[in-house]
């Protein structure tokens, strides 16, 4: 019976109740008043729609929206793919401490990343009475935006590519540097590809966030209209102003980003597991 | 998110100075320092830093002030409904993650794959787009706007709505860490429990629950520290009525808007607090999972 090749019967128990609730809560929460955001886009005229969201000041809220999202996932793509590399390879006082707090923005709440980068980047704050004199304003600016937006995507690309980082064989960096390979093209042609996947990965996953962010950034960005005004803040501007099917249209365009963003972000996490040789 | 709290267990190991004594993995010195420093300076700056600055700024007008503002009956109010949200929330999402991860791992059914995907979702949702949804289903304009209000109910500007927010955001938190893990545990050791003649809850109780249990911790700190944070989707729904549905959050946006700077840092030096108990915690349960034979955290 043991070597029988069909699988003996499941003989488990709640397969029709774990599955049933798992769905209907599933449809509840989260995919009927989903829908409602399509249904009720579906509902306005096409000129409708195309004034709501391609409107100058809405365009700019993408610009703004989009790119600052782009650049802080980039520099934390950058920056994370450096700690990464501190926590695994090197050893220095506090490195466990600094570990367990890579994912602060994950437990802290937007609202209190926001005031407190706020306190530090205005003009009389701890890191903006510096920069001032200078001619670099932070707060109330493009340039706040982005500092929110690092803050909120620091730890993915840290935490994607760490466990990548720690699983790689040294085999292949000892084998580069016997055939004469120099620390930099070890590093470049041989570690880097193995990181990429992982890099990109992390760089996705900030950027999602980034994009969809609201908590942080509404307190250190001043909120100016075509200036720093992000899309998300759009849509609850156009909802006090009870422009439902305005808010409803902008939302079904941030909507289909992020599930565009889901589906590379899946593929990408596929193409980690496959380059890093572990099991999807 | 996805992805993120994979793999975390392995991150606190003792190897870092193995790549340092192997020649063929040691970086030259000058690059180490290079990198440790760019990375270290970039982790106080934008790490560090902000969260020493809630402390500081909470306690500026001294502890007195600081008391005055956490005991003050607005914040009581907030702290209150907080709780009530994430004590609602994160018991309904843990009975979700339970089901659904049963459902997962035991048992082979069509589209599964999609059915994780699904549950991913909330993650990619902006929060604000979030707090609009249940606007568009259960607001005066909405779908059964008319019909609650015949009858008097509020969900919109209320404390449901608050708490079907908070369900929402925190939705796929405790699911994804028990899907992977029971995916890899199997159903092997539930079957023969059943074999020898134990119930089905008796198997859950005495097999399955036992094998996932610092993965379900693990899953319930991270769900409760985003519920209790929640900001976007819970400000939409809210309608910021103070002292009825202000959440913690909330009452740190009304105090910062009003100029009450320490007030508002007071109440948000609670909320940093749960944050840093939260990543202790945290970082216990992977280090005593990383322990556990049976528990393999990693995909």
């Amino acid at each position: 019976m043991a070597s029988s090749l069909a699988r003996p019967p499941n003989v488990l128990p709640g397969f029709g109740l774990s599955l049933g609730f798992a769905l209907t809560y599933l449809s509840l929460i989260v995919l009927i008043p989903l829908s409602a955001v399509f249904i009720k886009t579906a509902s306005l005229s096409f000129d409708g729609f195309w004034s709501a969201v391609a409107s100058p000041r809405v365009v700019a809220s993408y610009r703004i929206s989009f790119g600052m999202s782009l650049l802080a996932a980039a520099i934390n793509a950058v920056f994370g793919l450096m700690l990464s590399w501190s926590l695994v390879r090197y050893s220095f006082p506090g490195r466990r401490i600094v570990d367990a707090l890579i994912d602060l923005p994950f437990a802290m709440p937007t609202a209190v990343a926001g005031i407190a980068l706020t306190a530090l980047y205005s003009q009389n704050g701890w890191i903006g009475q510096y920069l001032e004199p200078l001619g670099i304003k932070i707060a109330f600016t493009p340039l706040g935006v982005l500092v929110a937006l690092i803050f909120i995507g620091l730890p993915f690309v840290v935490r994607t590519v760490q466990p990548v980082l720690q699983d790689l064989d040294t085999d292949i960096e000892e084998a580069a540097a016997t055939l004469g390979a120099n620390r930099l093209q070890t590093f470049m042609r041989v570690v880097l590809p193995t990181l990429t996947p992982a890099i990109l990965t992390g760089f996705a996953l900030a950027f999602a966030r980034a994009v969809g962010e609201y908590g942080s950034v509404i307190f250190i960005a001043g909120n100016i209209p075509m200036v720093s005004e992000i899309t998300p803040l759009l849509i609850i501007t156009k909802l006090e102003q009870y422009d439902y099917a305005g808010a409803t249209a902008i939302a079904a365009v941030m909507l289909t980003v992020s599930f565009i963003l889901l589906l590379i972000i899946n593929a990408l996490q596929a193409w980690t597991n496959r380059r890093s040789g572990r099991e999807a | 998110m996805a992805g993120a709290s994979q793999g975390l267990l392995t991150a606190g190991n003792r190897r870092g100075s193995r790549y340092e004594i192997n020649s063929a993995t040691r970086d030259p010195a000058w690059i180490k320092w290079l990198v440790l420093g760019l990375s270290l300076s970039f982790f106080v700056l934008f790490l560090l830093v902000p969260l020493i600055a809630v402390f500081v700024e909470a306690l500026r007008k001294g502890w007195d002030a600081y008391v005055a503002a956490i005991i003050e009956p607005d914040a009581l109010a907030a702290i209150r409904l907080t709780l009530i949200a994430a004590g609602i929330a994160v018991p309904l999402n843990l009975v979700f993650g339970v089901s659904a991860a049963w459902a997962i791992a035991k048992f082979d059914f069509p589209g599964k794959h999609f059915l994780i995907t699904l549950i991913d979702l909330p993650f990619s949702v902006s929060p604000v787009v979030a707090g609009l949804i249940y606007v568009l289903v259960f607001g005066s304009h909405g779908w059964f706007g008319p019909w609650l209000s015949e009858y008097d109910i509020k969900i919109i500007f209320a404390v449901p709505g608050i708490v079907l927010a908070t369900i929402f955001v925190t939705f796929p938190f405790i699911a994804r860490e028990l899907i992977p893990l029971m995916q890899t545990q199997g159903r092997d050791e539930e079957e023969a429990a059943i074999v020898l003649g134990a119930s089905g809850w008796q198997t859950f109780w005495h097999v399955t629950l036992p094998n996932i249990k610092w993965a379900l911790i693990y899953g319930v700190i991270l769900c409760n520290a985003r519920a209790m944070g929640e900001f976007g989707a819970v400000s939409v729904v809210s309608g910021h009525i103070r002292g009825e549905t202000n959440t913690m959050p909330l009452h740190v946006e009304i105090l910062y808007n009003e100029y009450q700077f320490t007030a508002a840092f007071a109440v948000a030096s609670l909320l940093a607090l749960l944050a840093l108990v939260t990543l202790a915690i945290k970082t216990y349960v992977e280090w005593r999972a990383s322990r556990e034979p049976n528990e393999v955290f990693e995909e």
